[in-house]
């Protein structure tokens, strides 16, 4: 197993050559904010929100894909960085409903801390309030289309844990959103077994528990964390 | 040549209204309007969402009674739940409504409307407010401030945060009272009574220097609903409706709030958002015959919940009933008289506390009914300080909000509000110049409901005041401005 260095934020660190950039970090103790990343699961660089600077490139790569290499030099937290990062959290603010002080993961929520964050104070872009739904068909669990930020989490969660891929995504651009099985309400899913890991990765209220009011959805991250250890090394 | 008067905005309400007065060819009032100038929208942005939210949203309606959507709310869940709430989930709710009710009835007097009573309808404009009250009398300004933090810290207490607390849920509440909680409260009782009861005392005196405004101030017959216990007693969370009519005669009793369409019907009219609901088997009172003594016009609030029940319940507060209705003649109907009914519901409510504080159920853990969609359609009721509040909600089988219907309580005194401010104009404006003062006596004489408009918070007594006089040209003839 090779060991690659490369410096972060102008500190040395070294990593297995299979790592990504991302890992790198976190080894090290060098926070980079994620959203659509849940350890377990694979990655997909969808949300952006991980991008740093790799000296000699002038592309911003995601850290979450970017595997590490020899002498690479990283910077995770440029004024540049920040700019972009800020943009991105308030476009996913003005693309969806995002309604903090109603929610039912308001004090739970990654987007939530993500704003706090990068100090969103306001939204510098014009609202779009799509016109979405919110579909309660299940017995357990709720999903409510306003507040999904596509992230993917659970379409990954449900086929690389669970196995059985009842999440995937539909439509194109701003008209993509996530569907169970055939585009169906969730409650006459075939695959469904119910599980509950989608409502433990969703990182805002998109995905929750019957009956939650506000405040009340605590995702239980550790949940998925130990089923991925069980699953892919056995160890229980 | 006939003018028109605008006050906009009122002052030292919850939430943005204008009043126009109109004068006829010799300066005379022909007629007042009261307009609400706000749009909220709830009703319809609510629907789609689940039944399960509907209490957190509901409550953010109202920054100071935002206690009583939420138990409307949460209450009308019961029902689609079809559920019994566990007996303790009900004393807190109580307990709940009664801290609500202490805190709003407080901001209502001391915050509001004292500087209009103790400085003077007349005096500066620029004091006449919280900070003057303050710097010319300190202990009456502290004691109402600190009754108003009672009630919000009991609030707190259960519901985690003085203002919006997602605390009540259908099918009960979520957490109880602590310990602690619970010793706090009991410490703070006897200060409050004592500010309750001084402040009565200091009320009933000013009903001696404000003989005209008691006899001027929405002063009329009308009809009172409110909820009574079965056995006629005050009650502000369950129970049934009463009518009462300005006589004390009883005139519906053993109402089931869910069936409140049968019986109140909601009127709109084009210069206002604020909805006018009436008592559908007397009809709707139209514009020129609103003074008859057999229409529909009811009032809601402190008033009519005093004028509608037999007693309180509590020693002292009953005692307080009993001389209010010595000094407004029986079924009292001037609306100057909501300040005294709110200071002996305060005080009402601060006995009542203390009779349940001590209750074991309040720290109970067992508060919640589980339970699926069982009913598609509920009505939740509750006493709000201002009145009777209902939430109707229907859902589709999975809970999802169909159609909601508010009816809050400042509307269901909309009708009432705008033959005070008629009354007031009548009796106090004469001619085209009008003294600051008499514009502050319509304003007060809003100010008597309480009304919640918006209902959102914003700093008291700090808003501008436009007033202007137009020509029936539509020329302005005269314009003033408070700052």
């Amino acid at each position: 197993m090779a060991v690659k260095t490369l410096t972060i934020d102008d500190r040395l660190v070294s990593a297995r050559e299979e790592e990504t950039v991302l890992d790198a970090a976190r080894e090290a103790g060098i926070h980079i904010p994620t959203l659509c990343y849940l350890e377990g699961v694979s990655e997909v660089g969808a949300c952006r929100l991980c991008l740093v600077e790799v000296a000699g490139s002038s592309k911003l790569q995601p850290a979450c894909v970017t595997k590490v290499a020899e002498g690479m030099e990283i910077q995770t937290n440029t004024d540049r960085l920040q700019n972009y990062r800020r943009i991105i959290v308030e476009m996913l603010f003005a693309e969806g409903n995002h309604v903090c002080s109603v929610c039912v993961a308001n004090g739970n929520c990654e987007l939530q801390d993500l704003a706090i964050e990068m100090g969103m104070d306001h939204v510098r872009l014009e609202y779009q309030f799509p016109d979405r739904q919110v579909d309660l068909s299940h017995d357990r669990f709720g999903m409510d289309h306003n507040r999904c930020v596509l992230c993917t989490r659970c379409v990954r969660v449900c086929d690389e844990l669970e196995g059985v891929h009842t999440w995937d995504m539909a439509g194109r651009g701003s008209q993509s959103h996530v569907i169970t099985d055939l585009n169906q309400p969730w409650g006459t899913s075939q695959t469904c077994t119910s599980c509950g890991k989608c409502v433990e990765a969703c990182p805002t209220g998109a995905i929750f528990h019957q009956g939650s009011s506000v405040g009340e959805m605590v995702h239980d991250r550790a949940r998925i964390e130990f089923i991925a250890t069980a699953r892919q090394k056995q160890q229980w | 040549m006939s003018q028109r008067i605008v006050i906009d905005p009122v002052t030292r309400i919850e939430g943005h209204a204008k009043i126009t007065i109109y004068l006829d060819d010799v300066g005379q009032v022909t007629d007042a309007r009261f307009h609400v100038t706000e749009f909220r929208g709830f009703e319809k942005f609510c629907e789609g969402r689940p039944l399960w939210e509907m209490p957190g949203i509901t409550a953010r309606i109202c920054g100071i009674c935002p206690v009583s959507h939420l138990l409307a709310s949460a209450k009308a869940g019961d029902r689609i739940l079809a559920v019994t709430i566990p007996p303790a989930a009900v004393k807190l709710r109580r307990l709940m409504n009664l801290a609500q009710i202490i805190q709003s009835h407080a901001l209502s007097f001391f915050h509001l409307s004292a500087p209009d009573l103790l400085l003077g309808m007349e005096s500066d404009p620029q004091t006449r407010n919280i900070f003057g009250l303050m710097a010319a009398n300190p202990d009456l300004a502290r004691g109402g401030i600190r009754l108003r933090q009672f009630g919000q810290e009991i609030i707190e207490q259960l519901g985690g945060r003085k203002i919006h607390p997602a605390w009540a849920v259908p099918g009960g509440v979520r957490e109880p009272l602590s310990e602690e909680g619970r010793t706090h409260i009991r410490d703070r009782i006897p200060e409050v009574r004592t500010t309750a009861l001084n402040a009565l005392e200091q009320f009933k005196q000013l009903l001696q220097t404000h003989e005209r405004e008691a006899q001027t101030f929405g002063n009329f017959p009308s009809l009172f609903m409110g909820l009574v216990t079965p056995d006629g007693l005050w009650e502000h969370y369950d129970g049934y409706l009463r009518f009462v009519d300005s006589a004390g005669n009883i005139v519906a009793d053993r109402l089931d709030p869910a069936r409140y369409q049968e019986f109140i019907g909601e009127a709109v009219e084009s210069d206002s958002y604020l909805k006018s609901p009436y008592y559908r088997p007397l009809g709707y009172p139209d514009q020129n015959d609103h003074c008859r003594l057999d229409s529909g016009i009811y009032r809601v609030g402190p008033l009519a919940r005093l004028n509608i029940c037999t007693q309180i319940g509590t020693p002292l507060a009953d005692q307080e009933l009993r001389e209010f209705r010595d000094r407004g003649h029986g079924t009292v109907t001037s609306s100057f008289f909501y300040h005294y009914a709110r200071l002996i519901e305060i005080l009402g409510a601060i006995e009542k506390i203390e009779q349940t504080i001590d209750d074991p159920d309040l720290l109970s853990t067992h508060l919640r009914a589980d339970a699926g969609i069982n009913q598609r359609s509920g009505v939740g009721v509750s006493e709000a300080p201002r009145g009777t509040l209902f939430h109707h909600y229907q859902v589709d089988e999975n809970g999802l909000m169909q159609k909601v219907n508010l009816v809050i309580a400042t509307g269901q005194n909309n009708l009432a509000m705008n033959r005070t401010v008629a009354q007031i104009a009548r009796h106090f404006i004469h001619g085209s110049d009008i003294p600051e003062g008499m514009l502050n006596r319509v304003e007060a004489g809003i100010r008597a409901f309480d009304p919640c408009l918006s209902c959102s918070t914003h700093a008291a007594g700090q808003m501008p005041l436009h007033v202007q006089l137009v020509g029936a040209d539509g020329t302005l003839l005269n314009e003033t401005w408070r700052d």
